[in-house]
Parts: C-alpha cells; structure tokens; sequence
C-alpha cells in the first residue's frame, strides 16, 4: 500500500495549484513545439510524418500514462517499481500527494506531460524511415519499460532518490533516458536509404527556430514546475531556466565561429536546446552563477558530440544524443560538483566539501543510460521480430507523408480532382507498391 | 548538336545526376514541373475532402550536348531514373539551332562543351 494513497492530510495551496495548471499547460505545448522543431529539420516530403509522431506522443503516452504508467512511477516508494494502486486514475483525486501542496490530478497531469515529451524525442532518432505503425507500437510499450521505471526510481521515491541522487526536472527519464534511447533505436531501425551518400539538408530553418523558441518558452513551466510549488526552488529553476541557455547560446556562437567563421542558425536553434536540457536536472539545486558556467561549459562536450556523430555510420538523425543525452548527463554530474545547501536546502556539492554527492550523481549518470539504451534496444528487436520497422526504399524515396498519412505539407492542389462520396473511390494510395 | 530534355521523378534526381557525372556530362539545368504521363493518381484526404491529385511532382532535365554526347545522356538519364513503375518518366531529343556561351561569345559545339575538355 503506497504512502501517497494515505496521505491526505496536506492541504491544497491555491496558488501553487494556479501555478501548476499553467506549468502542466507549458509543458504539454513543448510537444507540439517539438514537432516543429524536428519538422524543419527534416526533408519536406517527411515534414508531416515528423511532426505526426511527436502528436502521436501525445495520445499514446497520455493514454499509457493514465491507465498505468503513472501508478508504476508514483505509486509507493518500493525501490525497484511502483504498485499499481493508481492504475487508471485509481485513488488520484483533489487530496494532495504526500509532500506536495497540489491536488495529485494536477500533479499527475504534470507528470503527463513529461512522460509523452520524452516518448516524443525519441522520434529525432528513427524520422524519414520508420513505418508510423510500428513507432505507435513503440512508444506504448517504451512509455512503460523505460520512462515509468526510470521516472520511479528518480522522481517517485525508487533507488536512485533514496541513494542521494539530485534530479530536479528529468535528468535521469527525459534527458538521458531519451537521449541513449534514441542511439539504441538508430541502431536497430538503421540509416536512412541516402545517409552518407547524399546531403540530406533541414528543409526550413524557420520551423526549427520558432520550435525551439517555444520549447524554451514550455521549458519555464518543465523546469518552473518542477518545485511543484511557487516556493523558491520553483523561482531559482524559473531563472537558471532563463540564465543556463543565455550561456549555451554565447558558447555555441564562439564555438561556430571558430569551427566555420560564422554562427549558424540551427546552431542557435540547438544551443537553446541544450542549454535548456543542461539546467533541467540542475534547476533548483545550483546558484544562478553556476547555472551560467554550466551553460557555457556544457555546451563543450554535447558540441562535440554533434560534430562527431555524422561522421559515423549511426544515423541518429537529429541528434537527440548529443542535445538530449549528453546534456542531461552533464548536467546530472555538474550538480555533484557544484550544488550548493545554501541555495537549494538539500545538499552541497563536491566544490562545497560533500564528495560523496558526486558518487550518488555519477552513479546514476552510469545507470540510467545503460538501463534506457538495454531496453530500449531488446525492445525494438522484438517489435522489429513481429513487424517491419521501416519502411521499403522506394517508399523512403517518396517521402513519408504520402506513404503513410496520404497527405502533403506542401500540397499545391493544381491538378487535383475532387472525388465525391458517390464516386465511391475507396481507392488504396497508389504508390505504395 | 542536341537538346535532351529528361522528365523525372523527383526522388530519383540525385541518381540521374549521379549517372550524369559518370558518364561525364557536366552541363546541365532542372527545374521542378508537375504534369501527367498516364501514371495511377494519388489519391490523398484532407479533413473531409478527397481529392486525385492529378498531376504529379516531376523533375526536368535540359542538357545540351554535341553529337557524340547524345546516346551516353540517354543512357545515364534511363539508368538513373528508372524504377520499372508507371510514372518513371521520359526523355525528349531534339534537334539545337544555336547555342551561344555568354561569357565568350563562343557558339555551337564550343558553347556545349565544359571548359576544360
């Protein structure tokens, strides 16, 4: 029997409830603007099938969320795995959860929003190949196997929180769970037919700049949020929110300059990125200084990682590795240096005499991609057993968005004709062979 | 002296331009044309409308070449853009009056032969 059923005796605070229906709000629009921000990355001819699967997170892991995942993740504090005295909003009413202010409706729509945002990163790795079917297929049973537990064991009271871990936002089952996810998945489903061969180029970096202007905007409510309070570790996020990216983005501009001789705009695009992902696990825990150290320092290795990738056989299309697992996994470790008790009220860093804060956060820095890249890999091998995970070339080379939504992005509608119920024409999409 | 025209699909651009520089054709133009060549019409629905998109996205190629050129520019546009499916396109030869290169006032074989050759 888990704690949180039986502890009612918290009363709601009204204003910390009016903060987190707008935070829950925020977060569920950095989906959508997810799909921007892949969709612009991607060929025109898969723009919608990009952009689709993300949606598809939405339903799939909302759906999932609700009837299990959630009781998994925050149902008790066994350390391994949560009970299933939520399942299907079992017991999830107005009464807050134990330790929280908020009714747990709210608290678990936040949490909803947070376990299909991570499903919908997954996507970056597989878009322009993977049949649609098989990735719907994909995120309901990942939801599960990998987000729920992860989420347990370091938002829901599992091992990691009771070892000492410092995760403020989802280092460890959005970042690092998504970002080793995605490399597990590249490498199973395989490269796009042209990888390597031809110059595969973002169709509309317009898309990919508005998206990832309105991830940092959703970022305020993911990260702010996360204190489940309008308290001041829920300010102290708000702000290194603001701060860690401002740093990501000076560094990405230095690091472009040096690279090509200009700053590119994808490359700003991405910088909000990971300087969003660097502060997520560190939100609360480090002062506003840090925060902009940790932006302009992390920015190094996951810049690294973006150079370095495409120069491999692994087409791990638009690098949710580097901007998602890498950043995660520095910030995870970056508080095992620099957290500081003063301003967080939890524990200090090594920098601040409590090394062993380090030995907790590394651990999980070890754990968390190992768990998510195993799973996630057994996972697709055995839906790629029971179903083709990808598309055929030639399908490929028509795009996906015909092939599998029977639509365009781009449709001009010259030449069409307009087919009448009476007409009957129940017709298959032609081109699929 | 010809002009080859080439229609294409558009997915198999980058083969055709692949086979073009193999078989050592350098100049060339293509533009981006919707028509109809018998092929099956898509069919696709927005909301509840379902409409046969009639005509198809395809890619035009024009390349002038001298004589010699002509049979290996048919040649690497077959090769290039065939799948074997309705709608793999055509190509179109016919015969060039005039052609004059801008920056020299060269004209005929000299204009349609790449500087260098």
């Amino acid at each position: 029997m888990g704690l949180s059923t039986l502890a009612a005796a918290t009363k709601v605070d009204t204003g910390d409830t009016a903060w987190m229906l707008v935070a829950t709000a925020l977060v569920l629009m950095m989906t959508p603007a997810l799909g921007l921000f892949y969709a612009g990355l991607v060929r025109s001819k898969n723009t919608l099938n990009t952009f689709m699967m993300c949606i598809a997170a939405i339903a799939i892991a909302g759906v999932t969320w609700a009837l299990i995942g959630y009781s998994l993740a925050f149902d008790g504090t066994a350390s391994l795995l949560g009970g299933l005295n939520h399942v299907a909003l079992h017991d999830v009413g107005f009464t807050p959860r134990e330790g929280t202010t908020i009714p747990q409706l709210v608290f678990f729509a936040f949490q909803a929003t947070f376990c299909i945002i991570t499903v919908a990163l997954i996507a970056g790795a597989v878009v322009e190949r993977m049949r649609f079917g098989a990735f719907l297929v994909f995120a309901a049973v990942w939801s599960i196997v990998v987000y729920s537990v992860l989420a347990h064991w370091s938002f829901g009271g599992g091992w990691l929180t009771q070892n000492g871990l410092l995760d403020f936002a989802g280092g460890v089952p959005v970042e690092m769970a998504s970002g080793f996810s995605a490399l597990a998945a590249a490498l199973v489903v395989g490269a796009r037919k042209d990888y390597g061969r031809q110059a595969l180029l973002p169709h509309n970096a317009v898309y990919v700049l508005a998206g990832a202007g309105l991830l940092w905007f959703g970022w305020f409510g993911f990260n702010g949020g996360s204190g489940f309070s309008t308290g001041n570790s829920s300010v102290l996020a708000f702000t290194n929110t603001l701060l860690t990216p401002c740093c990501t983005l000076v560094m990405w501009f230095v690091l472009d300059l040096v690279r090509g001789r200009k700053v590119t705009a994808i490359g700003a695009a991405t910088a909000i990125i990971v300087g969003c992902v660097l502060i997520t696990p560190a939100g609360a825990f480090i002062s506003p200084a840090w925060a902009m150290a940790l932006g302009a320092v992390g920015a190094l290795p996951c810049y690294a990682v973006i150079v370095w990738r495409p120069r491999t056989r692994v087409d791990e299309t638009l690098d949710v590795l580097a901007a998602h697992g890498m950043a995660g996994f520095t910030g995870i470790l970056f508080i095992g240096f620099f957290a500081q008790l003063a301003w967080n009220g939890a524990a200090d860093g090594l920098v601040y005499g409590n090394a062993s804060q380090l030995g907790d956060q590394a651990l999980a820095a070890a754990v968390a991609p190992a768990y998510a890249f195993t799973v996630t890999y057994v996972l697709l091998r055995v839906i790629g057993f029971l179903m083709p995970l990808r598309s055929t070339e030639r399908q490929e080379a028509l795009g996906m968005d015909v092939i599998h939504h029977g639509e365009e992005a781009y449709a001009s509608g010259e030449g069409a004709i307009l087919v009448t119920p009476e007409a009957g024409v129940e017709a298959e999409v032609p081109v699929s062979p | 002296m010809k002009l080859v025209i080439g229609i294409v699909r558009p997915e198999k651009a980058n083969d055709v331009l692949e086979a073009l520089y193999r078989a050592e054709v350098r100049g060339l133009s293509m533009t981006r044309v919707q028509g109809h060549g018998g092929e099956l019409d898509r069919v696709e629905t927005y909301r509840g409308t379902t409409v046969q998109m009639g005509l198809s996205e395809k890619v035009r190629f024009e390349i002038a070449v001298s004589d010699p050129f002509v049979q290996a520019t048919i040649d690497a546009l077959c090769d290039g853009a065939r799948t074997g499916e309705v709608g793999d396109g055509k190509i179109f030869v016919v015969p060039l009056e005039r052609a004059v290169r801008i920056r020299t006032g060269e004209t005929d074989v000299e204009a349609v032969t790449p500087v260098g050759e």
